[in-house]
C-alpha cells in the first residue's frame, strides 16, 4: 500500500535519510526502529506526506504523494491517521471535540452518532467520562490515549505512530502498545510504528526495519532481527554503549580537545 | 596580500553580508507573498471557513475595542490641547475642530490604530500560530485532512483586513469626540465654529485616504503576523523571536506604507 522508492532527505548539508527503498506491508504492523537521529521520524514524515523528499517517490497505492496536488493529498489523508510523539491535541478543544474533530470535518453524521462513536473510542482507550477535560488537564499518558482515539475516529486504513510510548510509564506504555496491536489486528489496518523502544517494537511488529545514520541496516520479522548476526543490530537490541555504533558523535579526539591542541578547540573565547 | 587588498577585505565582507541579508529578505518577502496568496486562493475552496472567520473577527475586533477607544480618546484630547496652544498664537482657535479631525482621519487614526492592533492582536496571532507549530498541531491538522492554510491563516488574514478599518473608524469617531470635549468644554472654543470648520474642511477625499490606508494596513498586518507565525522555527525561542519580528516588521511596514499612500493621496 505504501512504498518509498529511492527516498532521501537532506536538510542543508545534513543527510537525514540516505536513498532508501522501503515497502510497508498492507494490513500488518511495521516497526521502524533505531537510535536518536537515525532518520526514523524523517522517514515517517516522508511516508505520511508531511515532508517532501529530496529525491525519490512515495507511492500510496498507485499515486505518488510527493508529487500529487495538495487537494488530492488531503483526500488521501482521510484514509490516514497519525499519533504524534507529543500527542498534538488541539489545545482549544476538549477531549470530546478533539476526538470528534475529524468526524465533524469529513462526515455528515448526526451529532448523536458522532457522540456514540466518541464514547466508543473513549471506552476503547479507557477514558470514558473524561470528555469535558481540556488537553492541559491531561497527563502525558492520557493525552496519548486521547490522541490514539482521535487517530482512530475515522477508522483509517493506514495509521502512523510516532514514538507512541516515549515519555510514558511502563503501564501506560503497555496500554498503548496493546491498543496498537489489538486495533491493527481487529481493523486490518496498516500500521507504521516509529520507536526506539526495543521491547514494544519487537513485541507488536510483524515486520521490523532498523535504521542507523539514515540507512536501513536490517529488516525482517522480529525473530529475524533478534537473531541477526549484525553487530550493530545486536548492540542496539542489547543497548550496549560499546560497539560499532559509537556513542560519541565527536569528530575530534577527546585528548586533543582537553589539551587545547590548535585546530581542535571550538570554544568561544 | 597587498595592504590595499587587506583593507578591502572587511569592506567586501560587509557588502557580502549586506547582500546576503538583502537576498534573504527578498526571499522571505516572496515566500510571504506566495503563502498569503495561497491562503487567500482557498477562500473559494470548501469547506467554508465562516465560523472560524467570525470567531477571529470577534477576537480581533471586539477584543481590541477597549484599547482602541482609550487610544483614540487620548489622542483626540492631546491633539486638541496641542492644537489649541498653536492656533491660539495666530488667533485661529476656531480651526481646532478641522485640525483635530484632519489629523486623526488622515494620519493618526490609521497609524495609531494599526499600531494598537499589531501590539494587541498581531503579536497574539503570531504567537498562537507559532505555538501550534511547536506542538505539532498544524501537522495534526494536515494529517486529519484539514488544510492549516485554509483553517488557520485564511480566517485570520480576512478578519484582520476587515477588523482594522472598522476599529480605525471607531478610533476616528472617539478621537474627534474627545477632541470636541477638550476643545469646547475645557478650552471654551465656540462649539458652532468647531463643528462648522470641521465639516467645511474635511472632504470625502480625506476620508477615502484614511479609509484606504486602514484597509491596506489591516491586510498587511494579517499577512505579516500569520506568515511570521507559520514560518517560525518550531522552538520556544523561535516563536518568541518570530513574535518580536512580526511586531517590528508590521510596525515599520505600516510607517513605510503610510508614507507611500500619503504621497498618493496628498
Amino acid at each position: 500500500m505504501i512504498r518509498g522508492e529511492n527516498l532521501s532527505k537532506r536538510y542543508g548539508d545534513m543527510q537525514a535519510l540516505a536513498p532508501t527503498n522501503i515497502q510497508i506491508r498492507e494490513k500488518a504492523i511495521t516497526a521502524i526502529m533505531g537510535g536518536s537521529g537515525s532518520g526514523k521520524t524523517t522517514l515517517l514524515r516522508l511516508l505520511s506526506g508531511l515532508e517532501k523528499p529530496s529525491t525519490g517517490h512515495v507511492w500510496f497505492g498507485d499515486e505518488d504523494i510527493a508529487a500529487i496536488p495538495e487537494s488530492r493529498l488531503y483526500e488521501l489523508r482521510e484514509q490516514m491517521g497519525m499519533l504524534f510523539q507529543y500527542s498534538a491535541l488541539l489545545n482549544s478543544l476538549n477531549v470530546y471535540d478533539n476526538i470528534a474533530f475529524p468526524l465533524h470535518e469529513h462526515t455528515e453524521l448526526d451529532e448523536e452518532v458522532i457522540s456514540t462513536i466518541v464514547t466508543m473510542k473513549l471506552e476503547q482507550v479507557g477514558l470514558r467520562g473524561f470528555e469535558e477535560l481540556m488537553p492541559s488537564e491531561l497527563s502525558g499518558g492520557m493525552a496519548k490515549r486521547v490522541a490514539f482515539a482521535r487517530a482512530m475516529s475515522m477508522d483509517p486504513k493506514v495509521v502512523f505512530f510516532d514514538e507512541p510510548t516515549s515519555g510514558l510509564d511502563p503501564i501506560s506504555s503497555g496500554v498503548i502498545t496493546t491498543l496498537i496491536k489489538d486495533t491493527s489486528d481487529k481493523n486490518h489496518m496498516t500500521s507504521l510504528v516509529v520507536t526506539h523502544d526495543v521491547h514494544a517494537g519487537l513485541s507488536i511488529a510483524d515486520h521490523v526495519i532498523l535504521l542507523w545514520q539514515g540507512t536501513i541496516i536490517a529488516k525482517g520479522s522480529a525473530d529475524d532481527i533478534r537473531n541477526s548476526n549484525d553487530e550493530r543490530v545486536q548492540q542496539f537490541l542489547e543497548g550496549r554503549p560499546d560497539g560499532p555504533i559509537p556513542f560519541s558523535r565527536s569528530t575530534t579526539t577527546y585528548l586533543d580537545d582537553i589539551t587545547h591542541k590548535p585546530g581542535t578547540v571550538r570554544l568561544e573565547p | 596580500m597587498s595592504e590595499s587588498g587587506m583593507n578591502q577585505a572587511p569592506a567586501l565582507q560587509f557588502f557580502g553580508r549586506l547582500g546576503r541579508r538583502a537576498l534573504c529578505s527578498l526571499e522571505q518577502l516572496g515566500d510571504a507573498t506566495r503563502l498569503g496568496a495561497h491562503a487567500l486562493s482557498l477562500i473559494v475552496a470548501r469547506p467554508w471557513q465562516g465560523k472560524h472567520f467570525i470567531l477571529q473577527l470577534y477576537a480581533l475586533g471586539v477584543g481590541s475595542l477597549i484599547i482602541i477607544a482609550i487610544t483614540g480618546a487620548f489622542t483626540g484630547m492631546v491633539l486638541a490641547l496641542q492644537g489649541y496652544y498653536t492656533l491660539a498664537k495666530f488667533g485661529s482657535e476656531s480651526l481646532l475642530g478641522a485640525g483635530v479631525a484632519l489629523s486623526i482621519i488622515r494620519e493618526l487614526g490609521p497609524v495609531l490604530g494599526a499600531f494598537m492592533v499589531i501590539g494587541r492582536a498581531g503579536s497574539s496571532i503570531t504567537a498562537e500560530i507559532g505555538i501550534m507549530r511547536v506542538t505539532e498541531q498544524t501537522d495534526a491538522l494536515e494529517m486529519m485532512a484539514v488544510n492549516p492554510k485554509q483553517r488557520i491563516l485564511l480566517p485570520r488574514i480576512i478578519a484582520t483586513a476587515i477588523a482594522v478599518p472598522l476599529l480605525i473608524a471607531i478610533f476616528d469617531v472617539i478621537g474627534i469626540g474627545a477632541g470636541y470635549v477638550v476643545g469646547v468644554e475645557l478650552l471654551h472654543v465656540n462649539p458652532g465654529a468647531y463643528v462648522a470648520e470641521m465639516v467645511a474642511k474635511v472632504t470625502m477625499h480625506d476620508i477615502y485616504g484614511g479609509w484606504t490606508k486602514s484597509i491596506v494596513f489591516g491586510f498587511m498586518i494579517g499577512m505579516i503576523c500569520t506568515y511570521m507565525g507559520y514560518r517560525s522555527e518550531p522552538t520556544t525561542e523561535g516563536v518568541a523571536r518570530a513574535t518580536t519580528q512580526a511586531v517590528v516588521i508590521a510596525s515599520v511596514g505600516v510607517l513605510i506604507m503610510d508614507y507611500i499612500l500619503t504621497s498618493f493621496f496628498l
